[in-house]
């Protein structure tokens, strides 16, 4: 079955567009998603990756090294035939062990050859791709430290049962979750680049929209791609030239000023913040195909930037989006 | 409404959801069958005889087991590499059946919830939750809730016998029905809104349903009658809120007529899209049973939303601090310890090898190990059980509006602390004549301080309904391994008896009792003391239920909190 289009995927703008910087700036370092079950958060996280276009990797190789890295993963690999493959999109299941995520001995191996191998988890098989996790505040806690510090170092290192393997693996790190199921520890959510909030649309017309394009896919998934084929070629394009120019975007200083303004304005603790937003702004830029980042693009990318590295006050019910956007009032009208 | 397929009781219901959910089973996820008893065996028998292959899930199932993959005992003793294939793979062509599908484990329900999403042909037809629960808060993994499309509840069916079974015999095949049109749509997404079904799940699901019900009446087209049919089938389960009543309902379309006068006519005479919509709506308040109602009507229906995820902290063999080895089988989830099991080997080899004979050992040349499945030894690991405190509050009058305050304060305070201690709080008040519990065990701010916000003070003081309430759920946590700890705030005098009629006398024994049930119930509490001027009540109770006593006559939350913490930490360090 063919996966759902990324532009048939009805409002959601927001996310739309934290998923499109994530993809061409990796660096941003993932993206939080919250919002209530049924929102289409995964789908939309897995129509990206279906999207862009295949990546080419040294055939049967199990880290993705890509033709002028053969042999240098822990394989090593030797074949001399580079094959496209999708991008990858790994689900990580919410029991999912340390071993399984980080790779583990290979037991069968050990025991059968007496040969100390490495069996690689799902950050390898993730690496280039988007790793993608359902209510990461049911994870444990262990296991997402572990996986932000990957995500952030884009390398795996693995020191145990007498083993140490590095590999590569970057990637995007997509989190969902619920708040009313239980938060994530401020530490963790401030490690996230971007965050987002995905509401259920509430407007008739919206659902019975995406009613209609979910139940036209579902009778005739190739048909419904087809139809849509020339607006994922849009993005396709626009993914492309954000790659290009984000290389050569130029940031003037007057951004980089109103970055720091609009922090220190909404309280954002540390420097991550201002970081991220500067990174997000460009890659908004370059989205848009500016040649500059403006403060248009910084507006845009602030909430997502900011939000959840807001001091809570437990007992504040305002929420998070609310104080950025009056912060942004004030400071550029 | 001139048919409604076969609107019957609870079971035909079932019956034709079942009947449904086969016409179009991957597209439409599975069915949910709750509360026990014959008529839920009659649904599974009938599913059976229209040809369904039913494969159960024990909950108890490992990885290996569920997904696949090499299965090392086997190997071991083979010598060569044994693969298993995962419950999965091999039900492709059957439907699942889970049972006591309330007590599954977050981690497998995440399994399957994903298993679920792959869209491929080699992943089961869908899933049938056998469903158990008595009360609200007993209820299958949220993840697995919102992937079937059908939610049945048969506790209420009186008999196994369906009055009739959904004819198949007209049934066409499902690729054949038309997609819903515009109005159709709208009617649904409408009602919906009105039911307070926020997912989109549902909805989907309610649209694939009307086609499916038109498929098994060989209609082309999906009528009001399959609609009606999908409202009741699959969006009346979900919904959050009554659908108001009939002039209100129209308000999220603007141009709604003012009053109800003119609509009547209009109905009668053109059964437009708004006719359409109200008759979904009408049928949907006809299936919603009256406790629900009664439920709803009150205000008290939650959007079901339980987190179930930090107290499933128990598997030592699987994650936590390590913590040495033991002997056993690498299953379940358990790594094997190579080096340790090879050293449990090594000593037995001249043993093992003249009891294998001379020709069996030359084979086994020297230098290979002659291994045995009792010289496995699996990782350990030290996990802590998370900890759920609950939280007992006196909301009576006599213990009245500051001190209710001062409780509220601690209990957001603990939740505050919850991100660093990773442990849960409960809360439970008892007042009037009755207690309730207002939280079950959540670490989610949003829902501890809706729950607060809306805790009412006053009325007489049922000590021993909320000493026995409170218990209940220690013990429930308890059986899901996590540790409880009780925190009850009161002034120890009750008098409303146990079964909610007033009188002290009687009040003050069946606190007793509830007191004494705590103690032998081995829980740790504690009591604070929250009367205005202390008391003898308050420390007999404590002393009755074996808890420290803490009489804090002006608690502020501040205080309260220090005095919980320091109490937890004590109790830790006991047990250690």
């Amino acid at each position: 079955m063919a996966r759902f289009p990324f532009s048939a995927i009805v409002g959601q703008d927001e996310m739309k567009q934290a998923l499109l910087i994530a993809a061409i700036e990796p660096a941003i370092g993932g993206v939080m998603v919250f919002g209530d079950r049924g929102t289409g958060k995964s789908t939309a996280a897995r129509a990206l990756a279906g999207l862009l276009p295949p990546i080419s990797a040294v055939e049967d190789c199990r880290y993705g090294c890509t033709g002028d890295q053969r042999g240098t993963c822990p394989d090593p690999c030797s074949s001399k035939r580079v094959r496209k493959r999708a991008v990858p999109f790994v689900d990580l299941p919410l029991g999912a062990t340390e071993d399984r995520v980080i790779g583990a001995l290979d037991l069968e191996k050990a025991l059968r050859a007496g040969e100390k191998s490495f069996e690689p988890g799902l950050l390898a098989k993730a690496h280039r791709g988007f790793l993608y996790i359902d209510e990461i505040n049911l994870l444990e806690d262990h296991l997402v430290d572990l996986l932000l510090d990957v995500a952030a170092s884009g390398e795996n290192v693995v020191e145990r049962e007498g083993l140490s393997v590095r590999h590569r693996a970057k990637f995007v790190l997509i989190g969902s979750g619920n708040p009313e199921e239980g938060e994530l520890r401020p530490q963790l959510l401030d490690r996230f680049g971007l965050s987002v909030e995905v509401r259920t649309p509430t407007a008739i017309d919206e659902r019975v929209e995406i009613m209609r394009r979910c139940g036209e896919q579902e009778r005739d998934a190739d048909a419904f791609a087809e139809k849509w084929a020339d607006e994922e070629a849009k993005i396709l394009r626009k993914v492309a030239r954000g790659k290009a120019k984000l290389a050569k975007m130029e940031t003037p200083d007057a951004i980089m000023q109103d970055a720091a303004e609009l922090c220190l304005a909404v309280g954002a603790d540390g420097l991550r913040g201002e970081l991220t937003l500067m990174r997000a702004a460009r890659a908004q830029a370059a989205l848009a195909g500016a040649k500059t980042v403006q403060r248009k693009h910084l507006i845009a990318v602030a909430p997502s930037a900011l939000r959840h590295r807001l001091r809570r006050d437990v007992l504040d019910e305002t929420g998070s989006t609310v104080r950025i956007q009056r912060a942004l009032d004030e400071l550029f009208g | 409404m001139s048919e409604r397929g076969f609107a019957g009781g609870p079971l035909e219901d079932a019956l034709l959801a079942a009947c449904l959910f086969l016409t179009s089973p991957r597209v439409l996820g599975g069915l949910r069958l709750r509360g026990g008893g014959p008529a839920r065996d009659a649904v599974l028998d009938f599913m059976r005889e229209t040809g369904a292959n039913l494969r159960r899930l024990p909950s108890h199932i490992d990885d290996e087991r569920l997904l696949g993959g090499v299965d090392i005992a086997a190997s071991l003793a083979a010598g060569r590499q044994i693969q298993q294939f995962g419950l999965l793979a091999e039900a492709k062509d059957s439907v699942i059946v889970v049972p006591m599908a309330e007590r599954m484990p977050y981690a497998l329900a995440g399994r399957l919830a994903q298993a679920s999403e792959v869209a491929t042909d080699q992943k089961p037809l869908g899933l049938v939750l056998l469903d158990d629960g008595m009360t609200a808060e007993e209820a299958p993994p949220e993840p697995l809730l919102e992937r079937v499309a059908f939610h049945c509840n048969l506790s209420q069916a009186i008999s196994a016998n369906p009055t009739a079974l959904p004819a198949t015999d007209a049934a066409i095949p499902f690729h054949a029905i038309a997609s819903l049109d515009h109005t159709a749509l709208e009617a649904l997404a409408a009602t919906a809104t009105a039911l307070g079904v926020h997912s989109l799940r549902p909805l989907l699901f309610a649209q694939e349903a009307a086609r499916a019900n038109a498929a098994l009446h060989g209609r082309k087209a999906a009528s009001d009658a399959d609609l009606t049919a999908a409202v009741r089938l699959v969006l009346v389960p979900h919904a959050t809120q009554l659908p108001q009543v009939e002039n209100e309902a129209h308000e999220p379309t603007p141009p709604a007529e003012n009053n109800t006068a003119d609509q009547e006519p209009a109905d009668n005479a053109d059964p437009g899209e708004r006719a359409l919509e109200d008759m979904l709506v009408e049928a949907a308040q006809a299936a919603i049973p009256a406790d629900l109602l009664a439920q709803l009507s009150g205000g008290k229906a939650k959007r079901q939303a339980q987190g179930s995820g930090a107290g499933q902290r128990r598997k030592s063999t699987l994650r936590g601090k390590p913590l040495g080895t033991r002997q056993g089988l690498p299953r379940g989830g358990a790594r094997l310890a190579l080096i340790d099991s090879l050293r449990a080997a090594v000593p037995w080899q001249p043993l093992r090898r003249r009891e294998m004979g001379r020709e069996l050992a030359n084979q086994a040349a020297l230098g290979k190990i002659i291994m045995r499945k009792e010289d496995l030894r699996v990782k350990r690991f030290e996990e802590r059980t998370g900890r759920v405190t609950v939280f007992c509050v006196d909301a009576s009058g006599s213990a009245a509006a500051a001190r209710l305050a001062e409780a509220k304060g601690a209990v957001e305070l603990m939740l505050a602390q919850v991100y660093v201690t990773r442990s849960e709080v409960a809360l439970i008040a008892f007042r009037g004549e009755g207690a309730e519990l207002l939280l079950p065990p959540t670490r989610s701010l949003t829902r501890a301080r809706r729950a607060l916000a809306e805790l009412p003070g006053g009325g007489g003081t049922p000590l021993a309904s909320g000493l026995n309430m409170t218990r209940d759920l220690a013990e429930m946590i308890a059986a899901r391994g996590r540790t409880p700890s009780l925190v009850i705030l009161t002034d120890g005098r009750g008098n409303i008896a146990a079964d909610g009629s007033p009188g002290r006398k009687q009040a003050g024994e069946d606190a007793d009792a509830a007191a004494k049930a705590i103690l032998h119930s081995g829980v740790e509490a504690l009591v604070i003391d929250i009367a205005a001027r202390p008391g003898p009540h308050a420390p007999e109770l404590a002393q009755k239920m074996g808890a420290r006593f803490l009489a804090l006559p002006m608690a502020d939350a501040k205080m309260l909190h220090a005095a919980v913490a320091a109490a937890t930490a004590s109790n830790s360090q006991a047990a250690a």
